[in-house]
């Protein structure tokens, strides 16, 4: 008996009347664990029970403490008939059985029918003593933390990552079972509901095991899918990375602050070095140059890898890369490098799967990104017949993850990160897809890495990161006081092809980096993970969609799976040109986050592909689009191309400025660029011209004339090209992207707003693909435009992790659900950082003084003046500073410079200023805890009066302006909701808007049951939505994640600091030039 | 192609304060997004009609689902479905429980019972205000009634905690329900002049003086109804008019005491006892219900008019009431000063009159 559950029912509130003759409710409750029931006594006549009932204990295996929820029917008692039942709460036990997380469950929770919504809440204490078990043959993993999130979660660092973790239940659909016929719509939903609590419990200790074999303690990036096969079925599916976790045991945020600020530098040399040069002779002095080299071999690039295309070949490139690229950056670095590249991919390639479902990491962790590799396979599905063999679908996703790592390895990359998997069904057909960015990782953080690196690990606080509220990582200020300044920067390194140049597994234009002027770059980079923070920037992102609906013919079984096959690659090959034309009219030439969808009906399929665009820095600046007639011999056709183009170059003019992207364009004719002029000069040239030579001179540039000249066959598709490219600009003060940050903007305010949208578009008539496009399109833009509108009192803001799903529910319907996250910022202290690494390294320099600054006006805070400028001591130092930076840095004008310099410290006094004056202030609140948990809202208000705790939720790993302190376990929640009067309440928009704000307010209730006040990395996976009108009927499920925490708000002169310090993030390698 | 379902749920509910003001008022959707166009939401925003009209459903349906728990505003604060921060929620209820002053007028004094909710589209026609906020207001009157009727202690206190509204709107349902209660005609022509205002200011000095909880707050009895001891008592008063020394004694020491204070002085003296005669008779017949129900109109045909007619200012009724109060006190033979000093009389007729004379 490992385990004792113990459960005590408090009291219900706000039930409803079970009794019509009396207008009350005899209530009571039965506690239900595996096959023990307990039952409270009756409460007679009231609407308020008390039932204050004894702890009900049940002694179970921890197995099952795992995979069973804690089940609480709320029930009327009736003399003569049957019992009602009023509703049920599920409860999650999980949390409580990590002694990391939460320790106690109490507090209101929503009581749930699935055919009444919400039906009052119900007041509950559960708590779990746990035992002991050192048996080796176990079947638990308690113990094991997950969480959604898809970075190392703050207040956490990473002593180890072991790798990836996936596992994948099956069972058969109660919905679809013989019984469904004569139980209660209500019976089925909960057998259901409670099936896949099971599942995912089961599902969720089956990985815990497979984690503690492999020696970790935790997975991150948890993800968890739902395939809804229909008759065939109920797959409950999950991926993750397993790490070993270290908790950071400062809460204060100073100590766990600083250290990470002034570390990360030397912990990103010195254990590489360890590892790098295991048996060389090499310590600290020189390694510099041979570092740099090493680092060359590898390098980024877009890459486009189908499902059709060969995998064979591709491995076949596997030795090659393994040892190419020296020829590059050649000399003794060799064969030090070649021993590097054996050892890491030995140490990844011992493991099945390199995949890493993280999207952000640790610096230093990610090197080189190679691109995007995809997978997909059509598959027919069938009945499962074993319940306890999912052998089959086990395979499927076998071959497509071999796929995928013999995609990447022609990339020349041993691991693939920001990892997912996903389905879409319609019938008996089902697209499974995976998709990842391949990418060279340092080994410093594998198992198996050389012996020497994890003894370093194990004694070195250093080597790990912390990952508090504030995004530190990498600093460069301190490479450079170490002599290392020609390290490659993180700002750039990761944009280095990994790939040898002379094995391009696609074609694509390589040049020297910009950032660096050392290696190669790709034109153009895509990829499936968040922006890494230490990369430079220019300008800010956007939201970039391609979307795309294709009709099919009905078809039955194998038939349709062929049609399907047949059109999954013209689909993705529009799809990508789409992306690449959206992304080169924004003048970018980068897309991070990446996710494609493809989402299949019985008429259609849909292709949605979201990225965040953004300038690199490191990368060419891009070309622009072309346009170009098949037949040039009209005139009047001409003209009309002619201002087509105008207006793609007006477009691409209108969305720099927008989006701030000037790159610095004089840079390498001082650093003396070794790239051939004529290529930069037609690129130009390009941009610009009109003329019809311009299409042999794209030819010659690009090779393949795919994504920048647009052919057109007749006039009227000038049009539709013009209006699929051209999306409707964001309003003012509006910016968007999938990702977790925005480059560009630092500054966000406390106010978050989190929402989820949902839109069923019937289409009623016939229509062309093209005219279907036109539909999809549009119907997304418009959803775009009307959450602008809602979010307008936010403004100035950022929507953030904007996530689609597209569905297509039934024929003629498509499906649209968003969630994401609004987030305020700070336009007056809006850093315009990024513009040029120059002003980065200047940036740099007075950050450096803010801390005497700070430190002045607090001594100032009382006196009427608080004026930094008028510090004396603070200014000269910073102009110290900036005469020694500008001896080093002298590729712009300095008097650019200069203007910029003093509207940044402006900037920076400004937000001085508020953090002196606010220091008075956070020093009346005596204590932060109870601050942050009440003040969380908008508004200043103190909110004693309300006695629900206010929950945050966002589907972003942080929460600006706080620190996470504790995660207490992961919300994985499963609701369907089903209704036989849908117009009475309100129609399909009104039934599914009451459900949403219930499946909220239950993932609200029962995190602030675990004692917490935020859901992070929170996400809605599945939301399956189908209607009957005619019969008044509608059903819904819905399926959340996320992790709930303890978040504590920073003081405001602590988040003065932060900003400092995500300042010096993104300084960079000004200083290279010298 | 249409588009079939369309919500947007924020984990902090979204309000509008403008749009709600529109559900409020009872205006359609389509009728909303009017108003909102003509406001130039649209061009503030960049928006579309779409836009606009998607954001307007979505708002109604939002509300819609608020309703119920508006209708008990201590739910508000204590509910799960909808994250609604304080201020805000103080702003919905305190929005939902507003009326208007014109609709409160033909309703005021009213049984708040089924048959006048029936009349309610008379009442939308001649106010212009439309039924469906109509009936919302007449509904918020017969909740608040419904609750207040049973609870004892001060009738504000009550409304202000149970509703949680702001102290003013809280004093303007006690008006309400205290007429309603007691019935107070309220619409005939004669008192059309006065405004909801002028009653709810009678209302308070009644709620202060006449109740039961004006004596005693601990007492059982609560706010709503009149304190019949006191009604009867009342009649006592009638010596003030059946004897004559009394009658005329009074009038000298009121008489003296005006003299010279006021323009109107010999219409006073002239008409004393005509005056005197008509509150005293109307104090004493307060006792029946249905001469309670008549209160103010025979406060407007007994003394407000005849002082009307003669032209006196409200300055003049306060000080000839004031006096005529006074006057009273130091009568010999006048043994009811404890009744006397609760009729309050001069700050009820002094808010009677403020209006003619504006």
């Amino acid at each position: 008996m490992p385990g004792k559950l113990k459960a005590k029912i408090v009291a219900g509130r706000h039930l409803p009347i079970m009794d019509r003759a009396s207008d009350l409710t005899d209530a009571f409750v039965e506690v239900k664990f595996g096959n023990t029931t307990f039952k409270t006594d009756v409460y007679p006549k009231s609407l308020n029970p008390q039932w204050n009932s004894e702890w009900f204990k049940f002694e179970v295996d921890d197995e099952d403490l795992q995979d069973e929820p804690l089940q609480i029917t709320v029930l009327d008692h009736d003399t003569y008939s049957a019992n009602d039942a009023i509703g049920k709460v599920y409860i999650d036990i999980d949390p409580l059985l990590c002694s990391e997380a939460a320790t106690v469950i109490s507090g209101w929770l929503p009581i749930y029918d699935t055919i009444h919504g919400i039906r009052g809440e119900i007041n509950v204490l559960v708590k779990v003593d746990l035992f002991n078990d050192l048996n080796r043959f176990r079947q638990s993993s308690c113990g094991v933390k997950f969480f959604c999130t898809t970075s190392i979660p703050r207040c956490y660092r990473a002593v180890m990552v072991h790798g990836f973790v996936e596992e994948l239940v099956v069972n058969e659909d109660p919905e679809y079972q013989w019984i469904d016929r004569i139980r209660t719509p209500r019976a089925s939903n909960e057998a259901r509901q409670r099936l896949i609590f099971l599942m995912s419990g089961e599902l969720q200790r089956k990985i815990g095991l497979k984690v503690l074999e492999m020696g970790g303690n935790a997975v991150v990036g948890y993800l968890q899918c739902f395939d809804l096969e229909g008759e065939s079925g109920l797959v409950v599916r999950a991926i993750g990375t397993a790490c070993t976790l270290e908790k950071i045991s400062s809460t204060l945020p100073a100590t766990a602050t600083h250290p990470s600020n002034s570390s990360p530098s030397k912990d990103m040399k010195e254990p590489g070095f360890g590892e790098e040069a295991p048996g060389v002779p090499l310590s600290s002095g020189p390694p510099t140059p041979l570092r740099a080299q090493t680092f060359s071999s590898f390098s980024p690039s877009k890459s486009y890898s189908r499902q059709s295309s060969s995998s064979d070949t591709e491995l076949s490139l596997t030795p090659k890369t393994g040892m190419g690229s020296g020829g590059s950056a050649g000399k003794e670095a060799g064969p030090l490098k070649a021993l590097l590249r054996q050892q890491t991919q030995s140490a990844l390639e011992q493991r099945e799967y390199p995949f890493f479902p993280l999207t952000a990491f640790p610096p230093g962790f990610l090197l080189h990104v190679g691109g995007v590799v995809s997978a997909r396979s059509v598959k027919l599905l069938d009945r499962i017949h074993n319940p306890d063999e999912p052998e089959t679908r086990d395979a499927w996703w076998e071959e497509i993850r071999q796929e995928i790592k013999s995609h990447a390895k022609a990339l020349g990359c041993q691991a693939v990160v920001g990892y997912s998997e996903s389905t879409s069904i319609c019938e008996e057909v089902c697209i499974l897809s995976a998709s990842g960015t391949a990418a060279i990782l340092s080994s410093r953080f594998m198992q198996d890495g050389p012996l020497d690196t994890e003894h370093r690990l194990s004694r070195q606080p250093l080597c790990v990161f912390s990952t508090g509220s504030e995004r530190v990582e990498g600093d460069m200020g301190s490479s450079a006081s170490l002599g290392f300044e020609e390290v490659v920067s993180p700002g750039c390194g990761f944009c280095h092809i990994p790939y040898d140049e002379l094995n391009i597994p696609f074609p694509a234009q390589l040049t020297y980096c910009y950032c660096c002027r050392r290696y190669k770059v790709p034109d153009v980079l895509f990829t499936t993970i968040d922006l890494p923070t230490e990369a430079n920037v220019t300008g800010k992102g956007c939201l970039i969609q391609a979307r795309l609906c294709r009709t099919k013919k009905k078809a039955q079984g194998e038939g349709n799976a062929t049609v399907i096959s047949n059109l999954l690659p013209f689909l993705e090959y529009e799809l990508h040109t789409q992306l690449m034309n959206k992304l080169k009219l924004r003048g970018m030439n980068a897309l991070f986050g990446l996710r494609i969808q493809i989402s299949i009906g019985e008429t259609m399929l849909l292709g949605l592909a979201s990225a965040t665009g953004v300038y690199l820095t490191a990368l060419p600046s891009p070309g622009g689009i072309q346009i170009a007639g098949k037949t040039p011999s009209d005139i009047t056709y001409e003209q009309h191309i002619s201002n087509m183009q105008k207006k793609i170059n007006d477009t691409i003019a209108k969305n720099k400025e927008l989006y701030e992207i000037n790159p610095p364009e004089v840079v390498e004719e001082i650093i003396g660029s070794p790239i051939p002029e004529p290529r930069q000069r037609s690129r130009l040239f390009r941009s610009q011209s009109e003329s019809s030579d311009e299409v042999s001179e794209l030819d010659l540039s690009h090779g393949k004339k795919d994504a920048f000249v647009l052919e057109i066959d007749d006039t009227d598709a000038v049009e539709d090209i013009h209006a699929l490219l051209t999306d409707f600009p964001t309003p003012a003060g509006f910016y968007s992207c999938n990702t977790e940050i925005m480059p560009g903007i630092q500054n966000w305010t406390s106010a978050i707003q989190m929402f989820t949208s949902v839109r069923v578009f019937r289409l009623n008539a016939s229509l062309t693909s093209q005219g279907l496009n036109k539909i999809f399109s549009d119907l997304c833009e418009n959803l775009l435009k009307s959450l602008y509108f809602k979010l307008r009192s936010m403004v100035p803001c950022c929507l953030c992790h904007l996530n689609f799903t597209v569905a297509i529910p039934e024929d003629e319907l498509i499906q649209v659900a968003v969630t994401a996250v609004a987030m305020s910022f700070d336009k007056e202290q809006l850093l315009e950082n990024g513009k040029q690494s120059g002003e980065k390294t200047l940036i740099k320099a007075i950050t450096e003084n803010d801390e005497q600054l700070q430190f002045n006006l607090e001594l100032n805070a009382e006196t009427p003046s608080p004026n930094p400028l008028s510090s004396p001591k603070g200014l000269s130092e910073v102009g110290s500073h900036l005469s020694a930076r500008a001896l080093s840095v002298d590729y712009s004008s300095f008097a650019d410079r200069c203007s910029s310099w003093i509207e940044q410290l402006k900037l920076k006094a400004h937000t001085i200023r508020r953090g002196s004056v606010k220091t008075t202030s956070s020093m009346e609140k005596a204590s932060p805890l109870p601050e942050g948990r009440s003040r969380s809202l908008r508004s200043n208000r103190s909110y004693s009066g309300s006695s629900v705790a206010v929950v945050k939720m966002t589907p972003l790993s942080f929460i600006p302006g706080a620190k996470i302190i504790k995660y207490l376990g992961i919300i994985n929640m499963f609701f369907i909701r089903e209704t036989t009067s849908l117009r009475e309440e309100g129609g399909v928009s009104g039934f599914l808007h009451t459900f949403i704000a219930e499946v909220f307010a239950m993932v609200r209730a029962h995190v602030a049951a675990l004692g917490g006040n935020a859901v992070v990395s929170y996400s809605m996976k599945e939301c399956v939505f189908m209607e009957n009108p005619n019969k008044n009927q509608a059903q819904c499920l819905i399926n959340v994640s996320g992790d709930a925490v303890i978040f504590v708000r920073e003081s405001e002169l602590e988040s003065t600091s932060v900003q400092t310090q995500s300042a010096t993030t993104h300084t960079s390698n000004g200083a290279e030039g010298t | 192609m249409s588009v079939e379902l369309d919500v947007f749920v924020g984990n902090t509910t979204i309000m509008d304060k403008e749009v709600y003001q529109l559900w409020l008022n009872g205006y359609t959707v389509n009728d909303a997004v009017k108003v909102r166009i003509e406001g130039g939401v649209m061009e503030e925003c960049e928006a579309s009609a779409e836009v606009l009209l998607s954001d307007t459903m979505d708002q109604y349906r939002t509300f819609q689902m608020c309703e119920r728990l508006l209708h008990h505003p201590a739910k508000l604060a204590n509910q799960l479905l909808f994250q609604i921060p304080p201020d805000r929620q103080a702003m919905l209820i305190e929005r939902y429980y507003a009326f208007d002053d014109s609709f409160v007028r033909e309703v005021l004094g009213k049984k708040l019972s089924k048959g006048t909710k029936k009349d309610l589209d008379d009442v939308s026609l001649k106010t212009g205000i439309t039924l469906k906020s109509c009936r919302r207001q007449f509904d918020n009157f017969k909740r608040v009634f419904k609750v207040v009727e049973e609870l004892k202690g001060p009738l504000v206190e009550n409304i202000r905690q149970h509703f949680l509204l702001p102290d003013q709107l809280a004093r303007d349902y006690a008006a309400i329900v205290f007429f309603a209660n007691n019935r107070f005609e309220t619409g005939k022509k004669k008192l059309l002049y006065l405004t909801f205002q002028d009653f709810a200011f009678c209302a308070g000095q009644l709620i202060n003086n006449w109740t039961v909880g004006a004596v005693d707050n601990m007492m059982e009895d609560m706010d709503v109804d009149l304190d019949k001891e006191f009604l009867q008592d009342l009649k006592d008063l009638k010596i003030l008019i059946t004897d004559k020394d009394l009658l005329d004694q009074h009038k000298s020491l009121v008489c003296t005491a005006l003299r010279g204070k006021t323009n109107v002085f010999n219409e006073m003296e002239a008409n004393f006892k005509n005056l005197s005669r008509g509150l005293v008779n109307i104090a004493a017949k307060l006792i029946n219900a249905k001469d309670v129900r008549d209160f103010f109109i025979d406060l407007v045909e007994k003394f407000i008019e005849p002082c009307r007619s003669d032209k006196w200012t409200s300055i003049d009724v306060n000080l000839y009431l004031t006096h005529y109060t006074n006057s009273a006190h130091i009568l010999d033979t006048f043994k009811y000063y404890a009744v006397w000093t609760r009729t309050h009389l001069h700050a009820v007729v002094h808010l009677m009159n403020i209006r003619p004379d504006v």
